[in-house]
């Protein structure tokens, strides 16, 4: 009860201050509506689909994956609390430790989710069509990602505490995560062994899912199988982030 | 005692290169803090006052030793501790784009406090520090002075039994410096127990109730500003002058029975305690006569908490 009251407080203090910065909302917005205009048109011949809708199936289900993926890069607006003491404050008060990482992680789950709706939408036009249900299902998996990503992000900046240190690293991990995801391509014409290492990309099998639903295919195995492997994946990354909240030690 | 410490311990690995290194920052803090009393922290950079607020505050666990805050186990029970106390960072803890009024009443919230108490609560605290005409202005526009005030409002916007304010008037103007004394003084008057740090002589002076003197992680003396002075019997007389001849001059002054004490001062000088300061000086002038060092001044004074100070550790504040 008080860890879900506190989750709220510190949910609006972080949705009050995206809003407030207006440039930052722009950006959010126009990014994924430049891949969706500038980027969608090559993927067309690239994989040789017969029709506008089939490639937006294939592509915007990737490009909802790879902005729940970026949610790993909010890791650096918190070490920016952490210099103002913003963090240090809070973990003098009673408040709910996990609640501290919640109420962050859910700001960025809602912030993607927008992100996600706007495109969605805006591929309607070009003929994408595909139904509520699955949609809906597609935000839950991108949604655990963003999950995931954001509190492993807050874990690691609350551990390394400078942004020198975190960019580097994100770097190095993000890349080769996102180039054997299948993310902006399918990996159907990669050679075997860059399929087989795909195998063991939890981010490649929730491309997987999310691709069967916005082919209209909620019941293959991909999308249970995605969503227990990125549940359980979460639920630990959370588990690690609430406790560097409550130990994170200057 | 709403503070008691027995053995307070902590130490930081830290690496330099490839050297990793201890840092021994607390080594056995033994500590008495009564109800309703001002009581500060005097140290140089890097004694271990920070180290040991933080401890006090359950922001990192003592590596040894135990405490009681406010009637709460430290190491048992931590969130009572929370509950009870305020601390406010000598860092800072305020955001550049929220309004003191936003800071002050989601802080309320988080001590559990419902929305309209916590508003109310919030109004309260900027009239008493004199932020109402900037209460919705962002903090980034505040000045520091301005800010600094936010800070302690926020510390104390829950009313706890004790606050712990490191280095509050640090970076203050004279006259900003004496509102927060007034301030912290309006405090105690409300009955709260108020634990500062700071490395001003005349801020622990004047106004702290009892100081503790802490170097180099202990504490190396205790009790009110007014007995430790007491306990440096007679007058000090400060001689200036060049580093290079004080050996000199200590070896000369040292063997005299009218010195008590005689400490170095490290910027060139030497300070002598002696009983009667005004009969000293003559003799100081003749020992020191014809011995060929060049005296630059000579000052009588009465014991202040730096010469408290150099007694226990040998070193002045003022110069550290
Ligand atoms: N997290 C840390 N890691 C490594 N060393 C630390 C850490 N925190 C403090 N120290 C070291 O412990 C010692 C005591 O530091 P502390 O901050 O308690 O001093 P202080 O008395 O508050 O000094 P100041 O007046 O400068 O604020 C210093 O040598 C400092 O470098
Ligand atoms: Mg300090």
């Amino acid at each position: 009860m008080k860890m879900l009251r506190d989750t709220w407080l510190i949910f609006q203090r972080q949705i009050l201050l995206s809003l407030r910065n207006p440039a930052w909302v722009f950006v959010g917005i126009i990014q994924p509506v430049f891949y969706l205009l500038l980027f969608a048109p090559l993927v067309k011949p690239a994989i040789d689909a017969t029709s506008d809708a089939e490639a937006y199936r294939v592509f915007v289900p990737g490009l909802l994956v790879m902005l729940a993926f970026f949610s790993g890069f909010v890791g650096f607006g918190i070490i920016a609390e952490l210099r103002a003491g913003v963090i240090e404050r809070s973990r003098v008060t009673p408040v709910n430790r996990f609640a501290l990482l919640l109420g962050r992680s859910l700001r960025d789950v809602i912030t993607l989710i927008v992100q996600a709706a706007i495109i969605t939408v805006l591929a309607v036009p070009f003929g994408l069509s595909v139904a509520l249900g699955n949609v809906l299902l597609t935000y839950l998996v991108i949604g655990l990602i963003s999950l995931m990503m954001s509190s492993l992000s807050y874990a690691g900046a609350l551990k390394l505490r400078s942004e020198d240190a975190l960019a580097p690293l994100l770097n190095t991990i993000f890349q080769p995560i996102l180039l054997t995801a299948g993310i902006l391509l399918p990996l159907t014409f990669a050679p075997k062994w860059l399929q087989r290492l795909a195998d063991w990309n939890p981010f490649s099998w929730a491309v997987d899912a999310t691709r069967a639903l916005f082919a209209g295919n909620p019941g293959d195995d991909h999308v249970w199988q995605a969503l227990l492997i990125l549940g359980g994946l979460t639920v630990l990354s959370m588990i690690w982030g609430a406790r560097t909240f409550a130990r994170s030690v200057r | 005692m709403i503070i008691e410490t027995r053995g307070l311990r902590k130490s930081f690995r830290s690496r330099a290169g490839r050297e990793a290194k201890t840092v021994e920052a607390v080594r056995g803090v033994d500590l008495l803090v009564e109800q309703g009393e001002i009581f500060g922290f005097l140290g140089p950079n890097g004694a271990g006052k920070t180290t040991t607020l933080r401890m006090l505050a359950t922001l990192i666990p003592p590596d040894g030793g135990e405490a009681t805050v406010a009637g709460a186990d430290l190491r048992r029970n931590p969130d009572e501790v929370r509950r009870r106390i305020g601390y406010v960072a000598q860092g800072g803890s305020t955001w550049d784009e929220v309004s003191a009024r936003e800071e002050l009443v989601l802080q309320a919230r988080m001590y559990g406090i419902g929305k309209a108490e916590a508003q109310r609560r919030a109004d309260r605290a900027l009239a008493a520090f004199q932020l109402t005409e900037y209460a919705d202005r962002k903090c980034k526009t505040y000045s520091g002075g301005q800010r600094r005030r936010v800070d302690i409002a926020l510390g104390i916007i829950h009313e706890p039994k004790i606050v712990f304010l490191d280095e509050p008037t640090t970076g203050l103007d004279p006259q900003s410096r004496a509102h927060m004394w007034d301030e912290i003084r309006r405090l105690r008057a409300e009955g709260m127990t108020v634990f500062i740090t700071t490395h001003y002589l005349d801020e622990a002076d004047a106004l702290c109730d009892r100081i503790a003197i802490m170097d180099h992680g202990e504490v190396v003396a205790e009790g009110s500003p007014d007995e430790l002075k007491r306990e440096i019997a007679g007058d000090v007389v400060t001689v200036g002058m060049p580093v290079g001849e004080t050996p000199k001059a200590a070896e000369l002054l040292d063997s005299q029975p009218y010195v008590n004490k005689l400490e170095t001062i490290e910027s060139g000088g030497l300070r002598l305690f002696v009983d009667t300061g005004a009969t000293a000086i003559p003799q100081i002038l003749r020992t020191l006569d014809g011995s060929g060092v060049e005296l630059a001044s000579i000052e009588l004074h009465r014991p202040s908490l730096d010469d408290v100070f150099l007694t226990k550790t040998g070193r002045s504040l003022r110069e550290s």
